[in-house]
C-alpha cells in the first residue's frame, strides 16, 4: 500500500526508543478519606507501532491510567513518579507544553463518538478545525487531502466527507473519531474501550483497523477493553491491571497461554467464550481503592493465597519468556524465591459472601 | 411459596407466536402530512413464528435493530401487534396476549416476567431493595405484612442477596452492578412466573460478575422450573446457556435450531459471520478478515430481496440486488482508489438518484461510454463483488447507463437439516410438508426439547 502518511508527521522520529515509558507512576485523586490511589506505581514502556491491551475489572484504574498518560485529568489529581514521552519528562513540563503535545503527539478515541462530535458541524469542518489548531499554515487543498486520506484509510468513502454526523451510523461515528484522532499522525493514542457501544460485527470491523493503523501510521496504541478476546486478536502485548498496579504484563500470545500471576488466570476463567464448558468466577470484588488491603491487593480474592501475600508487597520479577509479574505464588514456582514454611500456609481468609461482587 | 414446577409435566409450547408483526409508524412532520407524504413504517418485527417449549432456554440472537427486543416486549403485552397472534398456553387453556387488555394483562404478567438489561435503570432509586422486590406482590395485592416480608427474604435468599438483613433496606446506589441485577432478578421471580424474558441480562456487568449471574439463573431454571426467552448479542454466552438458538436480523428469525448445531455448522451467511467476529480469548487467532461490510439497515426501508443481501459474501443473483446495493459499490472504489475521485464523481452525476430501492438505475451524467468504462474498471478491481452476479443487463440508452437486477427472492425459513434457515442457498427440503411461504416457521416448535 503507498500510503505517504507516515513521513513528515511532526518532529523526527526516533526509530528505536520507546514512544512512552511510564516509570513507578502515580496518579491519585483526593477522596472523602485520603488519597485514591487510582494508579499506584505502575511502570511500563510502548515501542514506536505496537499495541499494549491494557485490562482488568472495573474500578482497577485502567481508564485513569490512560488519561493520566495523556494528562486529561480531572482537578484534584496528581501524577507522581517519572512519565518520559519520547525521552522528555511530562511531568515536569508546563501546563501549556502538555496541551501542545495533546492532538499532534499523543491522542485518545473515546467509548462514545457521538458525544464527542458537534451535531452541527459538517464531517470536513471537524478535520479542518483539527487540523488548522494543530497544524497552523496548512493550505485549504492540503487540509481537504490529508482528511480524505484519513477518512479513506478509516474506510469512509469521500462521498461522505460533506455529511453532519447524524448521518452516520454508529460503527462509521467510531471511524470518524479514529480518523479525527490519527489525522494529526499522532504518536501516541490512547483508545478507551473504543468498542463497548457497538455490535459485534462492527467491534469486529473497529478492531480489524485498529490492528492494522501501525502499517499506515505507525502508531503506538494503549488500548484499553475488558474484552480479553479484543486483546487476545489485536494486542501485541498485554498488561493486567489490579487495584492499581500492574499485576502482570508481557507478550499477549504467553500471558494468555501460560498466565503467571493468580488474578490473570482467573480472569481468564471467567471469561464466557465460545470454548467454555463450565461458568466460572472470582469471588468478591476489587478494593476500594483509599483503602487497598496489605501485601498483594489481590490477596482476599486469591485461590493461591498464601500467608506471606497478605503480609509483604510481591515484587516485580522478569520471567525468561518476556512476561514481568508480581506475585508470590508465581516466584515460588520459579524457585526465584525461598519462602518459610509458615510463609508459605495457606492463608486463612474471611468467607467472602456470594453477593460480595462487582 | 416459590415452588418448582415440573416442565415434563405438561410438555408443549408455553408461549409462541404466529407471523407476528409490529410495525411502528414513524411520525412524518406536519408538513409532510399536509402533502400527504408517504408515512414511513419500520417494521420492527415482520412475520415471526417461534414457540418457547416449558423448561427450555431459548435465545434470540442478533445485532441492535433486528428487533429482538421488541418480540421480548410484545410477548408480555408492553408492545401493542400490529398483526398476527401471541398465545399463552396458560394453565386454564390457550389465550392470545394480543387480546389482553387491563386486568387480564396484568394478570398475565404474573406468569411472564421480564428482567431488564440495565440494572441502574430497572430499579426505582427511591425505593430500598426489600420495597423494590416486594412490590408485584402489593401491586398485584397478593400478600401484605408478615407474609409479604417472609416472600421477599425468601425471594432474595434466592437470588444470593444474603443474609437478607446487609441488602434489604439499601437502595440501589448501595449495591454493585451485579447485586442490583440480582435484586432485579429477585423482583422477577416473586410472583412464581412461569416464564422469564432476560432482555440482556449481564451485558451491562463487569467480565468478573456475568458468569456468577448466568449461574443463578441456569440454578434458578433447575430449582423453579422456569423457561427462559434469552435475549443477546453474545454468541458466546448463548452457546453456553440456551437449548435452541433463533438469530434474527431486521425483524425476522433467519436461521433457528437446536444450540449444538447451530454452533457445529451454522448454514445462514449471517450467523457464520457472527460467529467468526466473536473475539475469543485465544491468541493464535488473528483478526477475521472477510467480514460483512456495512452495518445493519434502516428497518424502514429494508433492502428488497433478502434483508442480509448487501451485507453478505455469498449472495447470488436472485439476493434481490437493487439501486442502492450500486451506490455502496461505488463509494468502496472511492474508498480504495481516491486518485480520480473528482473526475469519476463527475462522470456518475447524482448518487442520491440511486438511493430508491428499485431493481433499475440509472448512471451517468452526458458520457455513457467513459461511464461504462468505469463500471468495467470497478468490476475488474473486485471481480467477486457479489452484486455482479445480479446485474441482468448494462448497456447505454446514449445519454447515461442503463442498469437492471435481477428480481429478487425474499427467502421464507424452511427446514435445513437440524434446523430451519431463511436463505436461498437453503432451498426447501420438505416441500410439501405444510410449511409455505413466510409460514414456514409455524414448525419452529415441533423439535424442541421439551
Amino acid at each position: 500500500m503507498s500510503f505517504d502518511l507516515v513521513e513528515g508527521g511532526g518532529p523526527a522520529r526516533t526509530a528505536s526508543g520507546p514512544v512512552i515509558e511510564a516509570d513507578d507512576l502515580r496518579v491519585w485523586y483526593a477522596g472523602p478519606t485520603g488519597p485514591v490511589k487510582a494508579v499506584d506505581g505502575v511502570t511500563f514502556s510502548l515501542r514506536p507501532g505496537e499495541i499494549l491491551g491494557l485490562v482488568g475489572e472495573s474500578g482497577c484504574g485502567k481508564s485513569t491510567l490512560g488519561r493520566g498518560l495523556l494528562g486529561l485529568l480531572p482537578d484534584g489529581a496528581a501524577r507522581d513518579g517519572a512519565l518520559r514521552f519520547r525521552g522528555d519528562d511530562m511531568l515536569t513540563l508546563r501546563r501549556k507544553e502538555q496541551y501542545q503535545l495533546r492532538g499532534s503527539q499523543l491522542g485518545m478515541i473515546f467509548q462514545e463518538p457521538l458525544t464527542r462530535l458537534n451535531p452541527l458541524m459538517r464531517i470536513s469542518d471537524h478535520f479542518s478545525e483539527t487540523l488548522k489548531t494543530h497544524e497552523k499554515g496548512l493550505s485549504k487543498r492540503e487540509i481537504e487531502e490529508r482528511s480524505l486520506e484519513a477518512l479513506r484509510v478509516m474506510g469512509i468513502p469521500p462521498t461522505r466527507f460533506k455529511a453532519y454526523p447524524h448521518e452516520f451510523s454508529g460503527g462509521m461515528r467510531q471511524r470518524l473519531m479514529i480518523a479525527l484522532a490519527l489525522v494529526l499522525r499522532p504518536a501516541f493514542v490512547v483508545a478507551d474501550e473504543p468498542t463497548t457501544a457497538l455490535d459485534v460485527l462492527v467491534e469486529a470491523q473497529i478492531i480489524r483497523i485498529l490492528h492494522d493503523l501501525r502499517e499506515t501510521y505507525e502508531t503506538s496504541l494503549l488500548l484499553i477493553t475488558h474484552n480479553l478476546g479484543i486483546v487476545a486478536e489485536a494486542c501485541d502485548r498485554v498488561a493486567v491491571m489490579y487495584a492499581g498496579k500492574i499485576v502482570e504484563i508481557g507478550p499477549a500470545r504467553e500471558v494468555f497461554a501460560n498466565p503467571q500471576h493468580s488474578y490473570t488466570r482467573e480472569l481468564l476463567r471467567s471469561t464466557i467464550s465460545l470454548s467454555t464448558t463450565g461458568l466460572n468466577f472470582i469471588d468478591g470484588a476489587p478494593p476500594d481503592l483509599s483503602d487497598p488491603p496489605s501485601g498483594c491487593h489481590f490477596h482476599p480474592r486469591c485461590p493461591d493465597a498464601m500467608a506471606v501475600c497478605a503480609t509483604r508487597d510481591p515484587v516485580d520479577r522478569e520471567l525468561p519468556a518476556g512476561t514481568r509479574v508480581a506475585c508470590w505464588a508465581s516466584d515460588l514456582r520459579h524457585g526465584t524465591v525461598t519462602l518459610s514454611e509458615s510463609e508459605r500456609a495457606p492463608l486463612q481468609k474471611e468467607e467472602i459472601a456470594l453477593a460480595d461482587e462487582a | 411459596m416459590l415452588t418448582k414446577r415440573d416442565p415434563t409435566a405438561r410438555p408443549g409450547p408455553v408461549i409462541e407466536t404466529e407471523n407476528l408483526e409490529v410495525h411502528f409508524q414513524l411520525q412524518g412532520g406536519a408538513l409532510a402530512r399536509v402533502f400527504g407524504l408517504k408515512a414511513r413504517r419500520v417494521k420492527a418485527l415482520d412475520g415471526v413464528n417461534i414457540a418457547l417449549q416449558r423448561g427450555e432456554v431459548l435465545g434470540l440472537v442478533g445485532e441492535s435493530g433486528s428487533g429482538k427486543t421488541t418480540l421480548g416486549r410484545a410477548l408480555l403485552g408492553l408492545v401493542p401487534s400490529t398483526d398476527g397472534r401471541i398465545v399463552y398456553h396458560a394453565p386454564d387453556g390457550p389465550r392470545q396476549v394480543s387480546e389482553m387488555r387491563g386486568r387480564e394483562l396484568r394478570q398475565l404478567r404474573t406468569d411472564l416476567q421480564m428482567v431488564f438489561q440495565d440494572p441502574s435503570a430497572a430499579l426505582n432509586p427511591s425505593m430500598t431493595i426489600a420495597e423494590a422486590v416486594g412490590h408485584p406482590l402489593v401491586i398485584h395485592k397478593i400478600a401484605k405484612g408478615a407474609e409479604l416480608r417472609r416472600r421477599v427474604n425468601e425471594s432474595l435468599e434466592r437470588v444470593g442477596l444474603a443474609p437478607v438483613e446487609r441488602f434489604a433496606n439499601k437502595y440501589p446506589s448501595d449495591l454493585s452492578g451485579g447485586q442490583k441485577q440480582r435484586a432485579v432478578i429477585a423482583r422477577a421471580i416473586i410472583l412464581d412466573p412461569e416464564v422469564l424474558v432476560a432482555d440482556e441480562p449481564i451485558s451491562m456487568l463487569d467480565m468478573s460478575v456475568r458468569a456468577k449471574i448466568l449461574q443463578l439463573m441456569l440454578d434458578l431454571k433447575n430449582d423453579l422450573g422456569l423457561s427462559y426467552l434469552y435475549i443477546t448479542h453474545d454468541l458466546a454466552s448463548a452457546k453456553y446457556f440456551c437449548d435452541r438458538i433463533a438469530i434474527m436480523y431486521l425483524g425476522r428469525i433467519v436461521e433457528i435450531g437446536p444450540t449444538a448445531e447451530i454452533f457445529a455448522n451454522p448454514r445462514h451467511p449471517y450467523t457464520k459471520a457472527l460467529l467468526k467476529a466473536i473475539p475469543e480469548p485465544d491468541p493464535t487467532r488473528m483478526v477475521p478478515r472477510d467480514l460483512p461490510r456495512g452495518e445493519i439497515p434502516d428497518a424502514a426501508e429494508p433492502p428488497l430481496g433478502c434483508s442480509f443481501h448487501p451485507r453478505c459474501s455469498e449472495a447470488v443473483a436472485e439476493c434481490g440486488w437493487e439501486s442502492r446495493d450500486l451506490r455502496v459499490v461505488l463509494e468502496q472504489h472511492w474508498t480504495r482508489r481516491s486518485a480520480d475521485y473528482d473526475a469519476e464523481r463527475k462522470l456518475v452525476g447524482d448518487l442520491d438518484k440511486l438511493d430508491r430501492p428499485e431493481t433499475t438505475a440509472t448512471l451517468g451524467a452526458g458520457d455513457p461510454e467513459r461511464t461504462l468504462a468505469l463500471l468495467d474498471k470497478v468490476r475488474a478491481e473486485n471481480p467477486d463483488e457479489p452484486l455482479w452476479k445480479g446485474v441482468r443487463s448494462l448497456e447505454s440508452d446514449g445519454r447515461a447507463v442503463q442498469i437492471s437486477f435481477e428480481e429478487g427472492v425474499d427467502p421464507a425459513l424452511r427446514r435445513a437439516g437440524g434446523v430451519e434457515v431463511a436463505c436461498v442457498l437453503y432451498p426447501d427440503e420438505g416441500a410439501g410438508a405444510g410449511a409455505t411461504g413466510a409460514a414456514g416457521g409455524t414448525t419452529a416448535g415441533s423439535d424442541g426439547s421439551g
